[in-house]
């Protein structure tokens, strides 16, 4: 397959970047996205050009470190996979492929497709956890949860945080994020303790880092490569609103 | 600051101003529905006329009208602020983006939308709002009463002829137009903001979701819009003794 890409470089976030053209021939229609830039990369090395920067690290879907924008969608025009998992037999020959780093404030370029998604840890870390003294791994069935709370946690605990909500937003909302990180605790009898403290916390720090509101549009859903439901956002807004109607926090 | 305007200064708290405000004026929209379509009943406007009678007398229906005003108002301003907010999330656009890959069109032009139909309330209540309440009806620099609406009496009792305005405001084919164009943004609008409403107040459920889409879908994004728009079009057609 011939390529031509569109790729964004940008040397450091201090400075303004633009698009810049490449050509890739003999592109492999079984090559992963990542593995066709790491060509790219090696060609660059050897005309001794600056390789192309980007995020990578499990390459098998799970790590959420991949964060590329093409054609106008982040992680491509495959729904329900991650960058790493997206194959050049996506593609067409003779196609150009365009690939931008996520736009948001809050996840600035640090260098060409590199964005710096620490707000993402923050908002974690804001509240996105139980703290109990977990000692021993517990009995088995000591407490009960249905299989079907079980699938529902599960379903919002897939999200692994690579930012394709945020990205897909036309108001880079991190809400699917958010709702996900609080949902999986809210639903299991071992999150009910801070389940309060944890939406109002999660979504003070959402705001703070410059995240924008949603609006429904649904874009995060079906760009999210784990397909994280919508559901979870109005669980959510259905916790931060009765935290805020009931809670003894200020 | 009060746990109140911390709540409200969230994004989520500003949603839910939103979400209420909107969900209000929907429900306005039906009375407001029902009490229009005395148009059509083949009365010369009486049912009409007094239905407005009502509608302007009424001390439980006037206080309501000033949260309806408010509404609209706090609705229109918090979409304002809601709209910077979300643009200043994302400074630097993408070089290109494919957005219908993945959401509606009306999902994402609900401040387009609504600024339509705010140029619509303000067209429609300087006809027929404010002829009512304060004066002579002026239009396309027409005047067709000398100095206050016409009057209609019924057993002995005048009442003002809003009626008359109407008929009149809708023999011009353009201002049926206008109308009928602000009813396909208002669908368009509700088709979307109907049901974001209820998901804004984590109202989401598998057994009451499916009727918050149908009702969202079908009666407030086609059957009101669709009703309100034949209004015009009828009066017009009437007018014109076209088909009627």
């Amino acid at each position: 397959m011939n390529i031509a890409l569109k790729v964004w470089r940008q040397k450091n976030s201090q400075t303004p970047g633009k698009m810049v053209d490449y050509k890739l021939s003999d592109v492999s229609p079984d090559m992963s996205f990542l593995e066709m830039f790491d060509v790219l990369n090696e060609d660059l090395s050897h005309k001794g050009e600056e390789p192309v920067a980007f995020d990578h690290d499990c390459r098998e879907g799970i790590c959420g470190s991949c964060s590329m924008y093409i054609n106008g969608r982040p992680h491509g025009p495959q729904t329900g996979t991650t960058t790493c998992q997206l194959h050049m037999r996506s593609f067409n020959d003779g196609d150009t492929i365009v690939v931008e780093p996520w736009r948001a404030r809050a996840f600035p370029v640090i260098k060409d497709l590199v964005v710096d998604r620490d707000a993402f840890d923050r908002i974690v870390q804001a509240g996105g956890y139980v703290s109990v003294n977990t000692g021993s791994a517990p009995d088995a069935n000591e407490i009960l949860i249905p299989r079907e709370t079980a699938d529902e946690a599960m379903d919002a605990a897939q999200c692994i945080g690579c930012g394709a909500c945020v990205a897909a937003c036309k108001n880079a909302s991190a809400m699917l994020f958010v709702a996900a990180k609080v949902s999986h605790l809210a639903v299991l009898p071992q999150g009910q303790a801070e389940h309060q403290m944890r939406a109002e916390r999660m979504v003070a720090q959402m705001d703070a880092e410059g995240f924008g509101a949603c609006s429904f549009t649904g874009a995060c859903s079906v760009e999210c490569p784990k397909s994280i439901s919508l559901d979870h956002i109005a669980r959510l807004n259905r916790e931060y609103l009765g935290a805020k109607l009931t809670s003894n926090n200020a | 600051m009060s746990w109140v305007t911390t709540t409200l200064s969230s994004t989520l708290g500003r949603k839910v101003v939103m979400s209420l405000t909107g969900l209000f004026l929907c429900t306005f929209l039906i009375v407001h529905l029902v009490g229009n379509l005395q148009l059509f009943k083949g009365d010369e406007g009486q049912s009409f006329n007094e239905y407005s009678y009502f509608m302007t007398h009424n001390p439980i229906i006037k206080t309501i009208s000033y949260l309806l005003y408010t509404s609209i108002i706090v609705h229109a301003l918090m979409a304002l602020i809601l709209t910077r907010q979300n643009q200043a999330s994302r400074p630097i656009k993408y070089a290109y983006a494919k957005p219908e890959a993945n959401s509606h069109w009306t999902s994402r032009n609900m401040g387009i939308l609504g600024t339509v139909l705010l140029v619509f309330i303000i067209i429609h209540m300087r006809t027929f709002w404010y002829t009512m309440h304060f004066g002579p009806v002026v239009l396309n620099g027409e005047t067709i009463t000398a100095g206050a609406i016409p009057e209609v009496t019924y057993d002995g009792e005048p009442i003002k002829d809003l009626y008359a305005v109407t008929v009149f405001a809708f023999s011009y084919l353009w201002y049926v137009a206008l109308y009928v164009l602000s009813m396909a943004a208002l669908s368009f609008h509700l088709v979307h903001g109907f049901q974001s409403g209820f998901q804004t107040l984590g109202l989401r459920h598998k057994k009451y979701s499916p009727l918050i889409e149908f009702l969202g879908t079908y009666v407030f994004g086609i059957i009101i819009p669709a009703l309100f728009a034949a209004m015009p079009v009828y009066i017009y057609l009437k007018a014109h003794h076209i088909l009627f």
